[in-house]
C-alpha cells in the first residue's frame, strides 16, 4: 500500500464516526480537506455552552474540537496568552490568576442559564460568539482581545491573520470578522489573546430603590464622570432575593456602579461619585472587594435567569432610547436587568409568539437598536430569526462566506439561512 | 503598479464630460494645474498625477461616481486628508481621485450617548475640540492628528502615543456610513454597541480604502482624566530601559503611553528643542499615566521604584501641565531634529514583542555598521511599535539603496522576532512587497478573495497592501528629503 493509499484508508476509517475529537492540526486539516472534497456539512463545537445560541441546521458530521487543548504559551509581561481552540475557558482563567491577571472582556458563562451550573467553554467558542460582560463599555469586546490567530478555510487550507503584538496593521484585520461569525467562516485553531493586569481593588455603589428614569440618570452620569467606572447595571426589584449581601443595607430595586483601580484611588472615587450623584448616606451602600466580585459575576454570568424555562433576548439600545424601550416592552409578560451601563436590556419574556417577536423587533430597530434571540422554545425556534440583517447585509455576507467557505460545509445556516 | 489601461487614458475627455454630469462640474478638476497637489500624500518620494480629481459633496455623489466608474472599469482612490506615511492614497494615471476634502463637518456631538459622529475629512484633532468644552476628548492621537482625517484614521486603523491604554482607532469606532465600489451604501455598527452578525466595521477598519468608502464616522469619545502625569527617566543601557518596560507592564500598571528614545535621538531631539533630556543615558524612557490624583500617584510611585530597580541613572516628575508637556516635545520633534543631522532619512514602522526592544535595538546597531548608515531609535515601548530613523544621503545613489536594503533587514528581523511589519502606519505601497515576510501565499490568497467578494472588478485602491509580483522586494520606506516632508510642520508617529 503506497503512502498515499494509507492516508486515504486512515481517513475513510475516520470518516464513519459522526463525531471528530481531532487531536491535533493535521487531523483537522485532513477532516475539512475531506468534508470540502465530498460536500458534507460540519458542526462545529467545543464544550458546548452556547450550542443552543444560533439556528438549527443540518449537518452530517460533528467536529468537536474539546480534544484540540492546551495553553501553547504564556507571557504576562508581553501581555498575551496563546491556546488552542479547544482548551477550557477555565484552564485560561485559572493560569492567568496565577499572575493576577485577567481576560478584561469579562466572557459569560452561559451555563448557568442554559444546564444551571457553570460552563465556560472553550477559548475557541469565546471569541466565535463574541459576547462581552459587564465591562464592555470600557474595555471592548471580545474582538478587541483578539490579538491573532491560525485557522482553516473552507477548503482545509491554514489562514493566518494578526500575531502576538498589540499594534499591527499589516493586511485586513481578520480578527474582528471572525469574532462573532460563530464558526461559519473558519475553523479558527489556535489563538493569541490578550490578556490585561486584574485590578488591586474592586468596590461597587449600590444605589437603593430607585427608579427606571432615575437609574439611566444616575448611570448617565456616572458613565460620563471621571471616576472611571468598569460596570452599571440595574435590577429591578423582582431580583431582589438574588441579592443577599451583608453589605447591603436595603431591599428592592438596585443599581450597582463598579470602581476599579489602586485601592486609594478606589475610595477616592466611590467617595466622589457619591457627592456628584447627591446621594443621601441612606440612599446608598458600598460592596467591598470580595462581594462586589460575586456581585459582578452573578451579573456576568446572568445567574438570575440560571435554569430558567423562560426565553431570553439580548436587547442592545443607545443608551438615550433605553427608557421609553424599557417602557413600550412593559406591555409583555417580562423580567429584565440592565448591563453596560443601560444600553444592554437581557430580556426575559415569558409567552412568546412569532407576533410578540415581530412586535419587539419592531420596537428595537425604531430605537435604533437590534436584539439577538439567546434562548427559545425549540417549537418557535424554527420559524424565528435569531438574528436579525437587512437585505443589502446580507448579499454582503453571502460573499464573505463564500470567500472564505465555498462549499458551505462550517455551521451552515447556523445565523442564517443560506450563509 | 498595476498595468495602466490605455483605453481610460484615450477616453479622458469623455470621462471628465460624464463625471460633470453626475456632480456639480466646479466640483470636478481636470487641468494639470488643478490636480497636480493631488500627485501624492505624504510618502513624498512617490508621486503620480492622477486622471482627474473629483471632490464629491454628498454620499449619494459617492455612491453615484463608484456606480459609474465601476460600470465603465474606471479604478478610484480615495483620499482624505493626504498625510498617509504609506502611500495608501498615491495616485494612478487611469484612475479617478476622490478626494473627500468637502466632507468636513462635525454632525452630532451626543453626550447622552457618549459620542460624536462626524464626516470623514474631519481631522482628528477636531472632534476633541469640539467635545472638549464639556470635559470629553477623542482618545487615538496619531501625531499628525492636527491634519489627519478621522476617515483616514479610519482606514489606516491609526494608533498613536496613548494607544496602550486606549486602543487603536478599531476600538474607539462604533460606526460607519460606506459605499461600496457598486455604489452600495450602508452602515455598519452604530451606536449600539457590537452589531450582531459579521464584524464588517472591524474589517474595514484599517483596510486602506480597498473595500469601500467612508463617507460618516461614529466615535466614541471619554471623559478627560482629572490629572495626568509624565515621568522622564534616563538608563545607562538599552536592557535597562527594556526591562524596566517589562516589568511596569508585569507589575500590573497600564500607563496612558510609555515612549523610548535611544541616545542618538535623545541628543537630537534634546538639541533641537532644548526638552532637559539626560543626553549621557544610553536610552531615556517617558512614561505617563492618567486618572485620579490617588490614581496617578499610586502608578507614579510604582514606576519610581522599578526604574530603581533596573538602574535608572536620573528620573524627574513633571510637576506642572507645562513641564509634561515640555518633556513630550522634544519626543515629538523626532522628525526635524534628525532632518539637522542628515541631508535625509527614512521612517521605519515595526511592531516587535516589549521584551524583544533590546535584542532588536543590538540588531538594527549592528546592521548601521554593516551599511554604515547611522540611525536614531524612537519607540513606543508599551505596545512594542518601534520606528528607527535612518539617515543616508539621497543625491547619493548608493547611499539609498543601502538605506533601503537596511530598512527591510529591521522590519525582516521584527518579523522574526515575532512582530509585525507595520504598527500603524500601514501597508500602503510602501511595504507591500514586503507582505510575503508575515504572509504564505495562502494568507494572501484568503485576503484577495475578500477583496473580489466586495470589488470583483479590483477598480478601488487597486496596487495597494498585496504585493502585485510575487517578489519580495526591498522597497522604500518614509522618506524625507532636506527635512521636508510633504506637510513639515505636522508632529509625526
Amino acid at each position: 500500500m503506497s503512502m498515499e493509499e494509507k492516508q486515504n484508508s486512515q481517513t475513510f476509517q475516520d470518516f464513519n464516526q459522526n463525531t471528530f475529537k481531532p487531536n491535533s492540526r493535521e487531523e483537522i486539516t485532513q477532516i475539512v480537506k475531506n468534508c470540502y472534497k465530498k460536500n458534507i456539512p460540519l458542526e462545529i463545537n467545543g464544550l458546548k455552552s452556547k450550542h443552543k445560541i444560533g439556528r438549527n441546521f443540518q449537518s452530517e458530521k460533528t467536529l468537536n474540537l474539546s480534544n484540540y487543548s492546551g495553553i501553547i504559551e504564556y507571557k504576562p509581561e508581553e501581555l498575551y496568552i496563546k491556546a488552542k481552540a479547544g482548551t477550557p475557558l477555565k484552564t485560561i482563567i485559572n493560569e492567568l490568576d496565577k499572575n493576577n491577571q485577567q481576560l478584561a472582556f469579562e466572557p459569560i458563562d452561559f451555563g448557568f442559564l442554559f444546564k444551571g451550573e457553570s460552563n465556560l467553554g472553550t477559548i475557541g467558542g469565546v471569541i466565535s460568539c463574541n459576547f462581552a460582560g459587564p465591562r464592555r463599555f470600557k474595555v471592548g469586546s471580545a474582538r478587541d482581545h483578539l490579538l491573532g490567530f491560525q485557522g482553516l478555510n473552507g477548503k482545509g487550507e491554514t489562514i493566518k491573520s494578526g500575531g502576538t503584538v498589540v499594534k499591527n496593521v499589516t493586511g485586513y484585520d481578520l480578527c474582528k470578522l471572525l469574532s462573532g461569525s460563530f464558526g461559519t467562516l473558519s475553523i479558527l485553531t489556535e489563538l493569541s489573546i490578550k490578556v490585561l493586569p486584574k485590578p488591586e481593588m474592586s468596590k461597587t455603589l449600590i444605589i437603593n430603590n430607585p427608579h427606571l428614569k432615575k437609574t439611566i440618570e444616575y448611570l448617565g452620569s456616572a458613565l460620563s464622570s471621571s471616576t472611571d467606572p468598569s460596570g452599571g447595571v440595574f435590577y429591578p426589584e423582582y431580583f431582589e432575593k438574588n441579592f443577599i449581601f451583608n453589605d447591603l443595607t436595603h431591599k428592592g430595586a438596585l443599581i450597582g456602579i463598579r470602581i476599579e483601580g489602586p485601592t486609594n484611588s478606589v475610595d477616592q472615587r466611590v467617595a466622589r461619585l457619591c457627592k456628584e450623584l447627591n446621594l443621601l448616606r441612606d440612599e446608598y451602600s458600598i460592596l467591598e472587594h470580595e462581594q462586589s466580585s460575586i456581585f459582578w459575576n452573578k451579573t456576568k454570568n446572568l445567574e438570575v435567569f440560571s435554569n430558567s424555562k423562560g426565553n431570553l433576548l439580548r436587547v442592545v439600545v443607545p443608551m438615550s432610547e433605553t427608557v421609553n424601550m424599557i417602557q413600550k416592552l412593559k406591555a409583555y409578560d417580562i423580567n429584565y436587568f440592565l448591563d453596560w451601563g443601560g444600553s444592554l436590556i437581557w430580556l426575559q419574556i415569558e409567552d412568546l409568539n412569532l407576533k410578540i417577536l415581530k412586535e419587539i423587533r419592531d420596537i428595537t430597530q425604531k430605537h435604533s437598536g437590534y436584539f439577538t434571540i439567546i434562548k427559545i422554545e425549540e417549537d418557535l425556534k424554527a420559524s424565528a430569526d435569531i438574528f436579525t440583517i437587512d437585505p443589502i447585509k446580507y448579499k454582503i455576507s453571502e460573499k464573505i462566506k463564500k470567500s472564505f467557505d465555498p462549499k458551505r460545509i462550517f455551521n451552515p445556516g447556523k445565523m442564517y439561512s443560506g450563509i | 503598479m498595476p498595468k495602466v489601461d490605455n483605453s481610460i487614458l484615450s477616453k479622458r475627455d469623455q470621462i471628465v464630460s460624464d463625471v460633470e454630469k453626475i456632480i456639480d462640474p466646479k466640483n470636478v478638476l481636470s487641468h494639470i494645474d488643478e490636480i497636480k497637489p493631488y500627485e501624492t500624500d505624504a510618502l513624498a518620494a512617490y508621486k503620480q498625477v492622477p486622471l482627474m480629481v473629483v471632490l464629491p459633496e454628498t454620499v449619494k455623489e459617492v455612491s453615484k461616481i463608484l456606480k459609474y466608474c465601476n460600470e465603465n472599469k474606471i479604478k478610484v482612490v480615495p483620499r482624505g486628508a493626504g498625510t498617509g506615511l504609506s502611500g495608501g492614497s498615491l495616485p494612478l494615471q487611469d484612475c479617478i481621485l476622490l478626494a473627500m476634502g468637502k466632507f468636513n463637518k462635525v454632525l452630532e456631538l451626543d453626550f447622552e450617548n457618549r459620542c460624536v459622529v462626524t464626516q470623514p475629512c474631519v481631522t482628528n484633532l477636531a472632534i476633541t475640540q469640539a467635545v472638549q468644552d464639556k470635559g470629553f476628548y477623542y482618545a487615538p492621537d496619531p501625531s499628525s492628528q492636527i491634519a489627519c482625517s478621522i476617515g483616514g484614521n479610519v482606514a489606516e486603523n491609526s494608533g498613536g502615543v496613548h494607544s496602550l491604554k486606549y486602543g487603536a482607532t478599531t476600538n474607539n469606532l462604533l460606526g460607519i456610513e460606506v459605499v461600496l465600489m457598486d455604489g452600495t451604501i450602508t452602515r455598519f455598527g452604530g451606536k449600539a454597541m457590537d452589531a450582531e452578525g459579521y464584524d464588517f466595521l472591524g474589517l474595514m477598519t484599517g483596510s486602506e480604502g480597498l473595500l469601500g468608502v467612508i463617507t460618516e464616522v461614529t466615535v466614541k469619545i471619554l471623559k478627560t482624566p482629572e490629572v495626568v502625569k509624565a515621568a522622564l527617566v534616563g538608563f545607562p543601557t538599552i536592557e535597562d530601559a527594556g526591562n524596566c518596560v517589562a516589568e511596569i507592564i508585569a507589575g500590573g500598571c497600564i500607563p496612558a503611553g510609555m515612549e523610548i528614545m535611544d541616545k542618538a535621538l535623545t541628543k537630537a531631539t534634546n538639541d533641537y528643542s532644548k526638552a532637559g533630556y539626560p543626553t549621557d543615558a544610553e536610552a531615556m524612557m517617558i512614561v505617563e499615566f492618567d486618572g485620579t490624583e490617588h490614581e496617578v500617584e499610586a502608578y507614579i510611585e510604582k514606576v519610581k521604584k522599578i526604574s530603581e530597580k533596573n538602574n535608572s541613572s536620573s528620573l524627574k516628575i513633571s510637576k506642572s501641565n507645562e513641564e509634561r508637556l515640555k518633556f513630550w516635545a522634544g519626543r515629538k520633534a523626532a522628525f526635524p531634529a534628525c532632518g539637522v543631522l542628515a541631508p535625509d532619512y527614512m521612517c521605519m514602522d515595526g511592531s516587535i514583542p516589549r521584551g524583544k526592544l533590546a535584542e532588536v535595538l543590538k540588531e538594527i546597531t549592528r546592521l548601521s555598521k554593516k551599511y554604515d548608515l547611522p540611525v536614531a531609535n524612537a519607540f513606543h515601548a508599551g505596545d512594542g511599535n518601534l520606528h528607527p530613523l535612518i539617515m543616508f544621503d539621497a543625491n547619493n545613489k548608493e547611499s539609498l539603496k543601502k538605506c533601503e536594503e537596511f530598512g527591510a533587514d529591521i522590519l525582516k528581523y521584527c518579523v522574526k522576532v515575532g512582530g509585525a511589519l507595520t504598527g500603524e502606519h500601514g501597508v500602503g505601497i510602501e511595504k507591500r512587497e514586503l507582505m510575503c515576510e508575515a504572509f504564505n501565499d495562502k494568507d494572501i490568497q484568503q485576503q484577495l478573495t475578500i477583496k473580489v467578494a466586495l470589488d470583483p472588478n479590483s477598480l478601488l485602491n487597486p496596487g495597494k497592501v498585496y504585493p502585485i509580483l510575487r517578489k519580495c522586494a526591498e522597497e522604500g520606506r518614509v522618506h524625507v528629503h532636506g527635512g521636508k516632508t510633504k506637510f513639515p510642520d505636522i508632529p509625526r508617529f
